[in-house]
């Protein structure tokens, strides 16, 4: 009896809940309802940035493989010049799509496989020797493939580009240029798979604007962060500049090491993509749409923190851009200038990490567990 | 005034209420460890973890391996014994000692209502809960009628102390004239149907829910204490945790609290709850058992004299350690000094980050550390804000790396972090040298102090 009146009395008192809520932002015109569009927001990240950076870098990836194809076929410095340059365009383009370390990327390992370095030498001329490996399936094949591996087979092999093209020219070399063949074509094939899934999956991805661990704004969000401390404060700057290694410096492990004077422009890209994404301005345009800007300031009904975001990014485009060119000759010569860099990331990764996290009531990564 | 009191602990009760309790707590108490197993987290919060965050003077409480499933199979059983009032004292003693040191084993997981149900069981332990609808009075033959009285109101007090502590911690500066930080997680909310993107995103509800959770706490013990609005009061207990339910992550906290707010009402309603509960159990046909009849009725239970002074002893205690935090200087949300015990419940959003540097002393060589190399992901969340933690995993960190044949180790921290939606700050002293700190009850003057003050309890 008793606990049947109870069970009533709540289920009476929920709806009273339930309709004087619905009631009251039906009677009340001048009422403001959530304007803040997280949909919005996804599709703008998705159709303005996700899509069309992959679409671009695709192509990019497509005309390096052309052009490796055209280089077997006549080895010539005009061709082999050719491979550098479309390699170059293709690793900036990339910095475009190494924070999207989720569905299809994460599940088939994309952002291991295509920008994991320094390149592991030993394991790449092994490989090239024996003529078995494997580098769909096996992670210890993360280090000998993709754009480090590139690196090294394009700008690593001698001193020059003159020895470099007697070095492919040279018959005894020719499983060199099987494996640099190899390396490309696993480096479009994954893309094209990649890109094909977040084609697919585009309209699903939009529409899970929820806030919980699983949805597209929390991942996003997170990835945005990992990417920002991991893949660009602690692999472009923090490890090469010693800061993990008790102060000694491993210049060795700069992105595009052979290369060696374009880590600077891959990590202004990197920012400029942070950026952008950040502030919502589209890949292909100055245009911007909802971001996660517009949702801090949203939440926070202030553009401080936002402000001081954005200034933090700006900041570190300055430090970087006092850099030298090459990373390796500034870490040898005058390294402070790196680690300025790196503790003014820092800095971003705290207003990141704690400031926003917490006015988006976002939550981390698999925490789960209660409350109180 | 003496006689009255007197009189006051000989006036005798009903056991009903006491019996009910006891069912719908070791029930709820057995869903909890089942529930708390099926979520996977004895093993993420328990097995995974290498280091564990040790309360001061607890540092021997440490998760047992793979024998920590043990030690929960030990207290869902004993939670179980309890409901079915079977070796009544020996099972609640277990049951106490077995989720306290659950609790103990790290601070990471520090819920206050974890704490309560430390609470409540110790003060179980020395009630008369078993002496009527249990196994133990039917294998005795034995049931008794009635009881002391103040056995149920010290529970009763207990609850009061809770809501009315609660009530008035919010009575500060950021939940009720900034809202905070309810506006930060109803905003959040927008998924819910219907209420999400309408009035969860309203500043007038932000208040409304600041003021009336402030109100309610402060109220519900007196409303549920005096007949007349005794019903009403119920009504808003359950109306009240069903609500944080549906927001919030709180887990088995609102069902605990609802059925716990059933001991106000008057022995009457136990009885004719318990009369469901035997309508239940003769419709399962257990042989031998029966709960009417066989059993010898025995007018009073006596209650142990110590044990009186134990629970008024206890509940002075609990009157008086949610005070302690007045004895420390400086900001309490930011410092977290007598923050922990003391009924602060949902007050703060923090969030934190916390870079360690190990610093060779003599060479002045660094290196920064990678918290994930060492902890979870809660772990790193709770420890960024705590200082407390902050100490004992930059402890942890000197001592493993010293082990690993670094020399001269001095350990820093480089931490920020934002509370109630401000602007994140400088947290710990980044020149203090985390090693030569030992962690005591004396205030952390390595504490960087906060440029604005959250004026309140």
């Amino acid at each position: 009896m008793f606990k049947k009146s109870i069970i009533y009395i709540n289920l009476l008192f929920l709806l009273t809940m339930f309709f004087s809520c619905s009631n009251s932002s039906e009677s009340n015109e001048d009422i403001i309802v959530d304007n803040f569009d997280r949909q919005s927001l996804l599709i703008n990240i998705t159709d303005n940035i996700i899509l069309p950076a992959f679409g671009d870098f695709k192509e990019k990836i497509e005309i390096l493989e052309q052009s490796v194809t055209t280089f077997g076929n006549g080895p010539v410095l005009a061709n082999l010049e050719q491979v550098q340059s479309h390699w170059l365009e293709a690793y900036k383009t990339w910095q475009y799509i190494e924070m999207f370390n989720l569905g299809k990327a994460e599940e088939i390992y994309y952002i291991q496989k295509m920008n994991t370095y320094p390149a592991t030498i030993s394991k790449i001329e092994n490989n090239i020797s024996t003529g078995i490996y494997d580098l769909e399936s096996n992670n210890n094949n993360w280090v000998a493939q993709g754009f480090p591996a590139l690196d090294y087979l394009l700008f690593g092999i001698t001193d020059n580009n003159t020895n470099t093209l007697l070095f492919y020219q040279n018959n005894d070399n020719i499983a060199h240029l099987e494996y640099l063949k190899d390396v490309v074509s696993k480096m479009v094939s994954n893309t094209e798979v990649v890109h094909q899934d977040w084609v697919l999956t585009r309209d699903a991805f939009v529409s899970s604007s929820e806030n919980s661990a699983t949805s597209s704004l929390n991942i996003l969000t997170n990835d945005f962060i990992y990417y920002f401390e991991k893949g660009l404060r602690t692999n472009k700057f923090g490890i090469p500049s010693g800061v993990f290694s008790a102060n000694n410096i491993r210049p060795s492990k700069v992105e595009a090491y052979y290369k060696s004077n374009v880590s600077k422009i891959l990590s202004l890209e990197a920012l400029k993509a942070v950026k952008n994404f950040f502030i919502g301005q589209s890949y292909n345009s100055t245009s911007s749409g909802e971001s996660l800007k517009n949702y801090i300031e949203y939440m926070t009904e202030d553009t401080t923190l936002t402000d001081a975001i954005v200034t933090k990014f700006d900041e570190s485009n300055g430090l970087i851009n006092g850099v030298n060119d090459n990373f390796v000759s500034q870490i040898n010569s005058n390294n402070s200038l790196m680690i300025a860099v790196f503790n003014k990331l820092q800095e971003g990764v705290v207003l990141l990490k704690t400031d926003m996290l917490s006015a988006l009531s976002i939550s981390v990564d698999y925490i789960d567990a209660d409350g109180d | 005034m003496k006689k009255s009191i007197i009189n006051y602990f000989n006036r005798q009760t009903n056991a009903a209420p006491l019996a009910v309790f006891r069912v719908f707590f070791g029930f709820l108490m057995c869903v909890s460890i089942i529930r708390f197993w099926s979520k996977g987290w004895i093993n993420s919060l328990y097995i995974e973890p290498k280091f564990h965050f040790s309360y001061y003077g607890f540092e021997w409480i440490q998760p047992l391996g793979s024998f920590t499933y043990v030690l929960f199979v030990v207290c869902g059983i004993s939670a179980l014994l309890v409901a079915l009032g079977y070796k009544y004292r020996l099972a609640i003693l277990i049951f106490f000692l077995s989720f306290t040191y659950i609790e103990l084993m790290d601070k990471t997981t520090y819920l206050n209502h974890y704490y309560f149900v430390s609470i409540i069981s110790f003060m179980m332990l020395f009630l008369p809960c078993n002496v009527q609808f249990s196994l133990d009075a039917i294998f005795k033959k034995k049931s008794y009628q009635n009881i002391p009285n103040w056995t149920i109101d010290s529970l009763k007090l207990m609850l009061g102390i809770v809501y009315f502590y609660a009530g008035l911690t919010k009575i500060n500066s950021d939940w009720l004239f900034r809202a905070m930080p309810l506006k930060l997680w109803l905003k959040s909310k927008y998924d819910l149907p219907y209420i999400g993107q309408t009035i969860m995103q309203q500043d007038w509800f932000h208040f409304l829910m600041s003021w009336g959770g402030m109100f309610y706490d402060l109220s519900i013990p007196f409303l549920l204490l005096y007949k007349k609005t005794r019903s009403f009061a119920f009504i808003l207990v359950i109306g009240f945790h069903v609500a944080t339910r549906i927001l919030f992550p709180i887990g088995m906290f609102p069902y605990i609290m609802i059925f716990s707010s059933l001991l106000f009402f008057d022995s009457n309603v136990h009885k004719r709850i318990l009369k469901i509960f035997r309508r239940v159990l003769n419709l399962l046909k257990i042989k031998g058992l029966n709960f009417n009849t066989n059993l010898s009725q025995i007018n009073h239970y006596p209650v142990h004299k110590t044990f009186r002074i134990v629970i008024i002893c206890f509940l002075f205690l609990q009157i008086i350690i949610p005070w302690r935090s007045l004895l420390y200087p400086g900001e309490l949300f930011w410092n977290e000094q007598g923050y922990r015990f003391s009924w602060r419940v949902m007050l703060v959003e923090k969030a934190g980050s916390a870079n360690f540097k190990i610093v060779d002393s003599i060479t002045k060589k660094y290196f920064y550390v990678d918290n994930n190399d060492f902890l979870t992901s809660i772990q790193q969340k709770q420890m960024s804000f705590q200082p407390d933690m902050i100490l004992e995993y930059g402890h942890y960190l000197g001592n493993h790396f010293k082990s690993q044949g670094h020399k001269n180790v001095a350990v820093f921290v480089k931490s920020y972090v934002s509370l109630n939606g401000r602007l994140s700050q400088q947290f710990i002293d980044p020149n203090t040298n985390l090693m030569e700190l030992e962690d005591t009850f004396k205030h952390k003057y390595w504490i960087k102090p906060v440029n604005y003050e959250i004026k309140g309890f």
